[in-house]
């Protein structure tokens, strides 16, 4: 079994997620995006992975979540949109996804309870930064240069699909 | 007061897991689709801190850097598109339009 905190903070990640699928406005969704990011967090480091934990919030709740408010500031909607999300949520429309969605967690879950006990000792031991670092750039050094070439690939091609081709047909050049 | 198990931290992964799936299969909303998206990352990225917990072992939190990164590469091209889309003219975020984009 396991502590307060832990459970606490479960609850609030699923009914985050929940909340997230099911919001007509985007940037509720989002709010809820980053309540659930924040617990995950917590969850992190209840599991004994503070870097994790501190991770989560600065690029995923900080980074990655500013963007996404910035994409719906500049998309600008209103009430047209809302009324439209709503037309597309009806009712009848989640009655597939949920039963593929449930079968999915039902053998996930089947497949979970299977899993055999944890033979080692019972107690979390917290791996801090200097653990992973060492092993980031020990035997895992290779991935770390693929991370920096997806980011730089996610770099170019997000600035070749957002230039303006408008300023490009018109300009100076 | 104990510790929380691996295997409760892993349920969990798999109840965000079915929650993102649901939400990329039912939204027709575009930007609500990129986030269900996020939501089954960081269940993916929570299972591997939770298998780096039950093994004690720091690669989990390797594979959670791996996935951050990816998530962050993920949001930036799929944001652009969401962009481009509506400057090409589109009055809806609607994920089944999205035949009329060009270049």
């Amino acid at each position: 079994m396991s502590d307060l905190p832990f459970i606490l903070f479960s609850l609030v990640a699923a009914c985050a997620a929940i909340m997230v699928v099911t919001r007509a406005v985007p940037v509720h969704a989002l709010l809820y995006l980053v309540v659930l990011l924040l617990s995950l967090a917590g969850i992190f480091q209840a599991l004994g992975a503070p870097f994790a934990a501190m991770l989560e919030i600065i690029i995923y709740a900080g980074a990655v979540m500013v963007l996404f408010v910035f994409v719906v500031m500049m998309l600008n909607l209103g009430r047209t949109d809302r009324d439209r999300e709503r037309h597309w949520m009806a009712p009848g429309i989640w009655i597939g996804p949920a039963i593929l969605s449930c079968l999915l967690l039902a053998a996930l879950c089947i497949t979970l309870r299977a899993l055999p006990p944890a033979a080692g000792p019972d107690t979390l031991v917290s791996i801090g930064p200097q653990a992973v670092g060492i092993m980031l750039y020990g035997p895992y050094v290779l991935s770390v240069e693929l991370a920096s070439f997806l980011l730089l690939a996610g770099l170019v091609s997000a600035f070749h699909i957002g230039r303006n081709i408008r300023g490009t047909v018109t300009g100076e050049a | 007061m104990s510790t929380p198990s691996p295997t409760e931290a892993l349920l969990l992964a798999s109840i965000l897991f079915a929650t993102g799936l649901l939400g990329v299969l039912a939204r027709r909303n575009l930007l609500l689709m990129l986030m269900s998206i996020e939501i089954m990352l960081n269940a993916a990225a929570l299972a591997f801190i939770a298998a780096g917990a039950r093994w004690h072992a720091a690669q989990g939190q390797v594979m959670f850097l791996m996935i951050l990164s990816l998530a962050a590469a993920e949001a930036a091209v799929g944001l652009a598109i969401i962009l481009r889309l509506h400057a090409a003219g589109r009055p809806t975020l609607d994920a089944d339009t999205g035949n009329r984009l060009k270049g």
